[in-house]
């Protein structure tokens, strides 16, 4: 990585690994996080329908993007199915819940079925590592959606399976305003368990097997229950994040979630950063926002060059393939990593080391 | 048992096994000497058969010279995104290479929606649509044609490997890239050959299923299911690309049939292919034909 100066005040020393392993590193980066929380919790006062549902989405995806940056990120496997167990999550929930539990509970328990598919199908990890498991999960994506559009037991098949509104004690969450305060809640559920794991021996042992695999089982890290446990937790919050997903819309149908979504989730935590916590949270809201800005660009540019107005949709998917790309060749370390730049030269101003 | 179907959907098989093990080999070719996976490879595939229509249709050109100038710009096209796309990533994680790529392939396949357009384009009557009867089966001469035209750059590809110089620098660059550059190798021209053939005979092969079938944007799956045929023959190895291929294209004809006749699950044709492709990778990862990657520490 880069060299980024240290952010933390002149002066201010760790002498302690208690001090060291604390969640937050500054006192201000604590009040930043709470702050943030608090504003979103305060959107809906401000904001009308389109901003709140964009919000909701963003943490949606967000939540599902942290997964795949435990698994990806903290891990180094790739994985081109997170798509797929993200699905898995939508239909897993929305079938439980019609089977008569409430949506609340409905959703943790399809987090842990799909973390169960993710461990199955991250079996093969345990003698597969890169490129080779880039393709095993390949494969698992198109099995999964050949599953979904399969099992109509399960996903209702073709046609897609409802899933129920949710409900707090009879308190409907039938509206975005609501809804957010489910999202608000399993994002900072899920942003405060990852940073937390980071912190833990377990972490500490994936980030081990990513960095050097050998010293890692040299030093009595078992690599297959590790390739295998992060795989579950990576699938966990796909799930997740594909239950609320799920139940946001109301429907879930199998067309939604193809190897396209499996990539922007990998786009995600590349442009936000690899192994960043709050990199896949800047990573989802870029992918998101960022066809619709482009559309909006080229409905501008259209009323100049009308031959534009016809290539509107093509131009959002041109967009997030060229994000890819100019990222990895002149970004590789992600949003976080620039975050970090400004900072640390706004910290050092005039000098520039 | 119907066995005429049975015949009939092999050599279906055989033929379509032919054309994955073409673009497995382009696959291969560039995984060997750059240590690129391409998952834009059947982009490639898809843009290769669009130039080349467009020439006919569009330019008037007749199909031969066609054919030869959208050879010519796929070899441009290889050469410029090994240049612009892959050369700034030599040396970067597996992670960052396969995204590129994947980027590479969304960027490619919107460009092409927007100025191809969305749907299936018929070339004009290149060959005579007839048939003909080989030993009691009636095989379509594009059919024909096409596994010809296959044979054909199998034959070119060894011929370019075994014998002539390039060919031999480019296999020197694959098994070790510090000697090949010690004896005077340019390496940072064999990656930008390797792609340029890589897009060249990746463009035949979208330019013959173009004539067999027709153009469209949904050939690019094909790349895909380059994937497991690369399994199942090994990733480095050519050979085993092309077995691969047809193992792969014979495959799913046979669960075409087994399904067809006895299952009747639907849809086995297009998922057979990856459950194989597991089952290979966790029983002998590196294919039949691959090297196996011993770690000793």
């Amino acid at each position: 990585m880069a060299h980024v100066p240290n952010p933390r005040p002149t002066g201010d020393f760790r002498s302690t690994y208690a001090a060291d392993r604390t969640l937050f590193r500054t006192r201000n980066e604590t009040m930043a996080v709470l702050a943030g929380v608090v504003l979103v919790a305060l959107c809906p006062l401000v904001f009308g329908g389109y901003v709140l549902s964009q919000l909701i989405l963003i943490g949606i995806y967000g939540i599902a993007a942290l997964g795949l940056n435990v698994l990806t990120g903290m891990t180094g496997q790739i994985s081109l199915g997170h798509g797929a167990f993200f699905g898995f999550g939508a239909f897993a929930s929305a079938w439980i819940s019609g089977n008569g539990i409430p949506v609340l509970i409905a959703i943790p328990l399809a987090g842990l079925m799909t973390m169960a598919v993710g461990m199955i199908f991250g079996i093969p990890a345990a003698r597969l590592k890169g490129l080779y498991l880039a393709i095993a999960t390949l494969a698992s994506q198109y099995i999964l959606q050949d599953f979904f559009a399969r099992a109509d037991w399960f996903t209702g098949g073709t046609y897609g399976s409802l899933a129920e509104t949710a409900s707090f004690f009879g308190f409907q969450l039938n509206s975005d305003a609501r809804y957010l305060y489910l999202v608000l809640f399993w994002v900072v559920v899920a942003f405060v368990a990852v940073a937390n794991l980071a912190r833990t021996r377990d972490g500490r042992a994936l980030v081990a097997v990513r960095d050097h695999y050998l010293s890692a089982e040299i030093m009595g890290i078992n690599l297959t229950r590790y390739r295998i446990l992060s795989f579950g937790i990576s699938s966990f919050f796909a799930g997740i994040g594909g239950a609320l997903y799920g139940h946001y819309l109301g429907f879930v149908s199998a067309e939604g979630f193809t190897i396209i979504l499996s990539i922007e989730f990998l786009a995600m935590i590349i442009i936000g950063g690899l192994g960043s916590v709050s990199g896949s949270l800047l990573g989802a809201a870029f992918i998101l926002l960022l066809p619709q800005a482009m559309e909006i660009f080229a409905n501008g540019v259209a009323t100049v060059v009308p031959a534009i107005a016809q290539g509107t949709a093509y131009i959002k998917q041109m967009s997030v393939g060229a994000a890819i790309i100019l990222f990895l060749v002149l970004e590789p370390e992600g949003l976080v990593h620039r975050w970090r730049m400004m900072r640390a030269s706004w910290k050092l101003f005039p000098f520039s080391h | 048992m119907n066995t005429s179907l049975l015949i009939q959907l092999l050599v279906n098989g055989v033929i379509v096994g032919m054309l994955y093990g073409i673009v497995a080999m382009c696959f291969v070719l560039i995984y060997k000497s750059t240590q690129v996976v391409n998952f834009a490879q059947g982009e490639f595939v898809v843009l290769g058969a669009w130039v080349c229509l467009a020439l006919v249709v569009n330019m008037g050109l007749p199909f031969w010279l066609a054919f030869l100038f959208s050879l010519v710009f796929m070899m441009l096209f290889g050469v410029l995104v090994q240049v612009i796309l892959l050369r700034p990533l030599v040396g970067e994680p597996v992670i960052s290479v396969i995204m590129a790529t994947i980027g590479l392939s969304i960027f490619m396949q919107a460009t092409m929606n927007w100025i191809f357009g969305n749907n299936a384009v018929r070339f004009p009557q290149v060959f005579d649509q007839g048939t003909v009867s080989i030993a009691g089966l009636n095989v379509e001469t594009a059919y024909l044609m096409s596994f010809v035209l296959s044979l054909v750059v199998m034959g070119l590809f060894f011929w370019f490997f075994q014998y002539s110089r390039w060919g031999l620098a480019m296999r020197a660059t694959a098994w070790n890239q510090q000697i090949a550059q010690s004896l005077g190798i340019s390496v940072g021209r064999v990656f930008a050959m390797a792609w340029a053939i890589s897009a060249v005979v990746s463009g035949i092969a979208g330019v013959v299923i173009g004539l067999v079938s027709a153009v469209s944007n949904s050939l690019a799956i094909i790349g895909i299911k380059v994937f497991p045929a690369v399994i199942v023959g090994g990733l480095d190895s050519i050979v085993g690309a092309i077995i691969g291929g047809l193992t792969i294209g014979i495959l799913e004809n046979l669960a075409e049939f087994v399904d067809g006749q006895y299952l009747h699950v639907g849809n086995m044709y297009s998922v057979a292919p990856f459950y194989v492709l597991l089952i290979i990778l966790m029983i002998k990862p590196y294919g039949l034909f691959g090297t196996p990657d011993i770690e000793r520490v």
